[in-house]
């Protein structure tokens, strides 16, 4: 399972949670109010507590609230346990652009190019001050710090052009504060590496 | 009892008359309308604010103003919503005016006390006006002041900063006294467990004030010192950790999350129990869960800070902390459902939005769990998503309280009845307008808009166009609220003691109360939501 794969799992699973949750709450709120007005039912039964409902209520909820947490945690570990023969790219964050730096010190601003089927390490630090790398077709992001390397990876399993937005407020143009990241051919990716 | 009789024609101190009776008063309830004054009119100015940022965003590109301006916007949009109306909203209002009448006493433990936090609260406005004016304008740093950009950049930080720090204090004050009067002004014959769940709301939410506002002080010095001294605290190049800063800042303002959200709790587990005539649902369990939120809220400040750099370690800690401070607010919301269960349910404004309340709360929360989560909140941290989620619980919970509260309580304040046609049609329509305006950042979010944006890649302008038309119905819902309540005052129809059938101690004495708040020795009942008099009561007088 790739770490894309991993996360929606995550997003699927609480997210589904939740809309069965808060279907429940509201409809039974809202049929209590029908049922029970007061020109209907004049006076209220006198129910104060119920403590194996309420030891109930309190119990289910931790557990769910526990298996969430560890289907977000697994996930979470998927984006951050580096394949060993992931190829890897310096990546500077500076007011309002992205630089990246590959091992044979070509540098590009604002254009990831990698090869398709690699697993990529992204090294990141900042120049000024913070900001984050965020590609949200790979589920990823990081924040750049001066003086501080952060890492992140993607597997470029699929062709194309992504984007690449800057997450942390750093200035008057954080918005214009984008790349592109391609996926190209392995061989298409080698002759662009050496021009 | 005649009007003259009520607190808005004998000043304490006695004596004083005119405007001075006001700016000088000792008295808890004077205090409370000031605040709602004070309050409300940041809260009207912040939305407008708010109304003009989305409208910005409703088609790509500049649409009515340029970057700067909008960066400036939405950062004196948070800072003044944060600081200036939800943190001390509802606690200095009707924490005020209600805290000491619940309690069965007569005013405040430390009166004066009382009158200088409403000095500084005033005095911390009033900075953060001058420093829109002063200087290089105003401040663009997002209401985090997230270092080196808040220390580098060349706005005017430094006031605003001192702006908030100021504003801390009247909030610590103003928590000191609350916790003071809980403990020494109790009427003696009332006992922990005949408290009423809003006193108890804003006792919890008081030590939080006391204890986590001095970090967010401590760190608004350092900015200072780092701003005009370059200590290198928080700078790489000297040695210093930016992430520190984050630590700090988190310290006090996750916790101060829990200050913004437990009071609208209360003001919830008071309103839902009157409208069902019926005994609130789980009193102890309300209680152990507001303190429990309010200690475990102080413990998960990190999860702000999942891709900041910070180790896996704390990921794993604050993600699994985060996780358990939910389970109290979940208990919270069962117990309000099951209150309804068998009740007698009168269908009134304060109860309509203490139900919109619920709906959007639940929906706050349960997106809380997607953030809390570490693999899912890596995607849709620092997104339209988390914009979305703490305005589902900063407004849809608190905003909706703070509007269920004024509808619940008006009548006490003020001694003036309003229109429920009005309230209703307001109500639905500000509520609607939330769902539209927030459901598609959601969206927005998941697909991978950040926040703070001024301009967006094309495929988000559908999501942004759909949002900004959300906001003008939500903006048309609160302002027919408002001035509904406001005409009351017009229509001078006159409010009596008990106009909901409530069972705390407010509801004893006249609408507006007296001075000294009881003319005879306040009655307090075995158990504060005991409504088998009320029922009585209505049975054979039919009020």
């Amino acid at each position: 399972m790739t770490p894309v794969q991993g996360v929606d799992q995550a997003f699927w699973y609480i997210l589904g949670i939740s809309v069965v949750l808060l279907f429940g709450i509201t409809a039974v709120m809202v049929f209590f109010v029908v049922r029970y007005r007061r020109s209907k039912h004049p006076v209220a039964a006198d129910i104060r507590d119920n403590y194996p409902l309420e030891i109930v209520w309190t119990i289910i909820p931790t557990l769910i609230a526990l298996s969430m947490f560890y289907v977000g945690w697994s996930s979470y570990l998927g984006l951050r346990t580096v394949p060993d023969d992931a190829m890897e790219v310096e990546v500077l964050a500076q007011q309002y652009s992205w630089i990246f730096v590959y091992d044979n010190d070509k540098e590009t601003e604002n254009e990831l190019v990698v090869p398709l089927g690699r697993a990529v390490k992204l090294n990141i630090t900042s120049l000024d001050v913070l900001h984050s790398f965020f590609v949200p077709a790979f589920r990823i992001k990081v924040d750049a710090v001066k003086g501080m390397s952060t890492y992140t990876w993607f597997y470029a399993d699929e062709l194309g052009e992504y984007d690449i937005e800057c997450t942390e407020y750093c200035g008057v143009d954080h918005s214009a504060m984008v790349a592109k990241l391609r996926i190209v051919p392995e061989t298409e990716f080698q002759s662009w590496l050496l021009k | 009892m005649t009007a003259t009789q009520s607190f808005y024609h004998n000043s304490s101190p006695p004596g004083r008359t005119g405007i001075m009776s006001w700016l000088l008063t000792h008295d808890h309830k004077r205090l409370g309308i000031m605040y709602f004054g004070a309050v409300c009119f940041w809260f009207v100015l912040a939305m407008f604010l708010g109304l003009l940022l989305r409208t910005e965003l409703m088609t790509q590109g500049r649409t009515i103003m340029g970057a700067e301006a909008y960066n400036a916007t939405f950062t004196l949009h948070g800072v003044i919503m944060i600081f200036l109306f939800v943190i001390p909203g509802i606690p200095a209002i009707f924490g005020n005016f209600f805290l000491p009448i619940q309690l069965g006493t007569d005013d405040v433990f430390f009166p004066r006390l009382n009158l200088f936090s409403w000095y500084l609260f005033m005095f911390g406005g009033l900075f953060a006006i001058i420093s829109l004016f002063v200087g290089d304008g105003f401040p663009d740093t997002g209401w985090t002041f997230y270092v080196p950009f808040s220390v580098q950049n060349s706005a005017n930080v430094g006031l605003t900063v001192t702006a908030a720090f100021i504003l801390g204090m009247s909030s610590m004050l103003t928590g000191l006294n609350f916790v003071t009067t809980f403990h020494r002004m109790r009427d003696k014959s009332m006992g922990l467990m005949q408290i009423p769940l809003f006193t108890w709301s804003l006792y919890a939410t008081a030590w939080v004030q006391i204890l986590a506002t001095p970090v967010i002080s401590i760190t608004f010095i350092l900015i200072l010192l780092e701003r005009f001294f370059s200590i290198g605290l928080f700078d790489p190049d000297k040695g210093g950790d930016p992430l520190l800063y984050q630590h700090l800042f988190w310290m006090y303002s996750h916790p101060a999350v829990y200050v913004m959200i437990l009071p609208g709790m209360g003001v919830i587990s008071e309103i839902i129990p009157v409208f069902s005539r019926k005994s609130i649902f789980g009193y102890k369990a309300i209680v152990w869960s507001s303190m429990a939120i309010a200690i475990a809220g102080s413990l998960v400040w990190a999860h702000h800070m999942f891709t900041s750099g910070m180790s896996d370690v704390s990921v794993f800690v604050f993600s699994l902390l985060t996780y358990l401070v939910a389970i109290p607010s979940a208990v919270k919301v069962f117990s309000w459902v099951s209150t309804l269960y068998k009740g007698s349910i009168e269908m009134t404004p304060p109860l309509l939005l203490s139900l919109i309340f619920i709906y959007l709360f639940s929906i706050g929360g349960l997106t809380g769990l997607v953030l809390g989560a570490a693999g899912t909140n890596i995607h849709v941290h620092d997104t339209q998503f988390v914009v979305a989620h703490f305005h589902f619980v900063m407004f849809g919970g608190t905003g909706f309280a703070f509007f269920a509260a004024m509808h619940f309580w008006w009548p006490k304040m003020f001694g003036v009845m309003y229109r429920f046609k009005p309230a209703y049609i307001g109500a639905v329509l500000t509520g609607v307008g939330f769902v539209f305006h927030y459901v598609p950042m959601l969206i927005l979010g998941m697909q991978g808009m950040p926040r703070r944006y001024y301009d967006y890649l094309p495929q988000y302008e559908t999501g942004n166009f759909l949002a900004g038309f959300g906001g003008y119905l939500l903006i048309i819902g609160m302002v027919t609220m408002f001035v509904n309540l406001l005409l009351s005052f017009k229509q001078r129809i006159p409010a009596p003691v008990d106009p909901w059938g409530g069972t705390t101690l407010e509801w004893t004495v006249p609408s507006p109360p007296p001075v000294h708040n009881f003319m005879n020795k306040p009655h307090v009942e075995d158990y504060p939501y005991d409504f088998t008099k009320v029922t009585e009561r209505f049975q054979k007088t039919g009020k």
